[in-house]
């Protein structure tokens, strides 16, 4: 699905216009660098501005003596973070949420995408799409407060009807056993709909024809799932994991952050609501920007090695 | 041969089922805070778990509308979300179609970069230095500035502008029209449902923005929608009370009233836009 657009761009580039004279080219290309323009300067200042920023690990920052005054001190801040005695509980349920959600989370849409794939009915189809996406456009505030809301010991919803039903009521938010599986569950919730769309593109994609043949050779709708759909899905589905795992250091804030309280931290807290909490709140930014910098290198890696093994298989990769 | 149908009978049943289900655990809990959201507050003291209110009220509905901090924050969280969008929709499209053409010079350099700030980024801190640095603390630019450009989006609206039929530019330059004017009245309406589609994207992010507005917006006064709702809802602060009012005690009411008010606005602009989604345009994206 990836080839029609890349065919289109080398049709484009095959009939390029002629530019010969410099002139004329500056006249021609002028309105097209005036556009990048504005997107270029947001990439210097937001983007590569802080890259630059991040000397300040090496340095000891105050407020005082500015970005270039502090004074260096090499790796020092690295030295603290890999000695603390929180950066193996951070490591540790950082990884396990990651491959908590890798394992169950990620395939969930490519689950959807191919069963939706089997609904026959227009109507059908189109309402559980529209519904499935729905999720996708409320916030995690949102997510979390309707969690709550519902889990709120006496009156929540969820647990007036446990009692009522004579059940132990649940504390969902506060005991730290749940966290884990709540922070799954709200990213499948959340999620899954939305992200079968790729898929469901790339479904619609694959040439009738090869059903057609399957059907008439009598395989049965699982066989045409395992031997056309799954297989022609494979690139996606590899791009769409090493994307993945480029963010395996990363757990995404918002959502842990508003999941956390003072009773779940020991499993709830992640590099990101650490770097939250020691450098914003706590003031030391030097240290965590040592922190980001750890953590940035190891997504970079992540996401270049999970590129080259892709690319050793003999598939296409993200680039 | 026969087995086999009765196997296909089998698995359309549980692709109906398993989709059916899913459906509905999205539905119900939403459902539910829609219909209880217009229940008295003695329903929740009185009655335990119930699912029709004892009689329909818009209480919640007007003691939120009385509730100034709210009014406040719903205001903040549209005029952040027009304006941010707008900032990002014309940003990104006018440097996605900048780079489509591939006989630009230095655009190879520029996609580069792009795509790098999807694999490394400077992180929080120094964002915020440079935030700070630029005396937009406090400020809404704070919240429009460093967000302004999602490089994704603009991979993805790149590869359909290059997508778009070259014979269609290359006739209307033969006819002596210039760049600007074919932007203007060729390009723009063939790319209207990709706009469409990316101004929903922005808007979502725009309308559901927390993490900014913690960190750049001290003023509470200025706090977007989501920040007020977390107060709300998530700390569990019975009395949030915001421009030093008088303390509001929130029913549980009107809390399932604010989430609607909150998640009205998406719900109700998505399904129109629904259809582009599906149509691939995202798709094929993920490489340059």
């Amino acid at each position: 699905m990836n080839a029609p657009i890349i065919q289109q761009q080398s049709v484009g580039s095959s009939t390029v216009p002629s530019v010969r004279v410099k002139s004329q080219y500056w006249k021609r290309a002028f309105p097209y660098y005036f556009m990048i323009l504005p997107g270029l300067l947001y990439l210097l200042i937001f983007r590569y501005a802080p890259m630059f920023g991040l000397f300040i690990a090496f340095k000891k920052y105050s407020p005082f003596q500015g970005v270039w005054g502090s004074e260096w001190v090499g790796f020092d801040h690295f030295v603290r973070l890999f000695t603390e005695s929180d950066f193996l509980l951070l490591l540790k349920n950082t990884l396990i949420l990651n491959l908590l959600d890798v394992l169950v989370a990620f395939p969930f849409p490519i689950l959807i995408a191919v069963l939706l794939n089997e609904v026959g009915r227009k109507y059908w189809k189109n309402s559980i799409q529209t519904i499935m996406y729905a999720p996708h456009f409320l916030s995690w505030v949102v997510i979390v407060g309707i969690t709550m809301l519902l889990f709120r010991t006496q009156d929540g919803g969820i647990n007036a009807l446990l009692g009522s039903l004579g059940l132990n009521r649940i504390e969902l938010m506060t005991d730290p056993h749940y966290f884990r599986f709540v922070w799954l569950f709200h990213n499948i919730w959340q999620g899954a709909g939305w992200g079968a769309i790729i898929y469901l593109a790339s479904i619609a994609s694959i040439d009738p024809a090869l059903y057609e043949a399957a059907r008439v050779d009598g395989a049965s709708r699982l066989r045409q799932i395992l031997h056309i759909t799954l297989p022609s899905l494979k690139t996606i589905i590899l791009i769409m994991l090493i994307l993945r795992l480029g963010n395996f250091i990363d757990v995404g804030f918002e959502h842990v952050f508003l999941l956390q309280n003072p009773l779940n931290l020991e499993v709830s807290d992640v590099f990101e609501t650490y770097i939250y909490r020691q450098g914003l709140v706590q003031g030391d930014f030097s240290y965590v920007t040592a922190v980001g910098l750890f953590k940035s290198v190891v997504g970079l890696v992540m996401v270049v090695s999970a590129n080259a093994i892709a690319k050793r298989f003999g598939e296409e990769g993200v680039y | 041969m026969k087995q086999l149908s009765m196997g296909d009978r089998l698995f359309t049943f549980f692709a109906y089922t398993f989709l059916v289900l899913f459906t509905a655990l999205i539905l119900l809990p939403l459902l539910y805070i829609i219909i209880t959201s217009f229940a008295p507050a003695k329903d929740y003291l009185t009655r335990g778990f119930f699912l029709i209110p004892s009689h329909w009220t818009l209480d919640a509905y007007q003691y939120l509308l009385h509730n100034p901090g709210f009014v406040q924050s719903f205001k903040n969280s549209i005029f952040i979300t027009v304006i941010g969008t707008f900032i990002n929709i014309t940003v990104t499209s006018m440097m996605a179609y900048g780079l489509s053409e591939s006989w630009i010079k230095g655009r190879s350099a520029v996609n580069f970069m792009i795509l790098f700030t999807m694999l490394f980024s400077g992180g929080l801190v120094p964002t915020y230095l440079v935030v700070d640095s630029l005396h937009l603390i406090d400020t809404f630019w704070a919240l429009w500035l460093p967000a302004a450009v999602a490089p994704f989006n603009v991979i993805v609206m790149r590869s359909f502008f290059a997508s778009l039929p070259y014979e269609l530019k290359e006739s209307s330059r033969i006819d002596g029209c210039g760049e600007w004017r074919m932007f203007a009245k060729i390009i723009l309406p063939l790319a209207k449902p990709a706009i469409a589609t990316f101004t929903l994207f922005y808007m979502v992010g725009n309308w559901n923005t927390y993490f900014s507005a913690v960190i750049y917006l001290n003023d509470d006064s200025k706090w977007p929608l989501q920040v007020f709702l977390r107060q709300m809802l998530v700390i569990n602060d019975e009395r949030v009370g915001l421009l030093n009012e008088a303390l509001y005690t929130y029913t549980p009411s009107a809390r399932m009233a604010a989430i609607l008010v909150s998640a009205l606005p998406l719900l109700v602009i998505y399904p129109f836009l629904q259809k582009h989604f599906n149509k691939g345009m995202l798709v094929g994206s993920v490489k340059g």
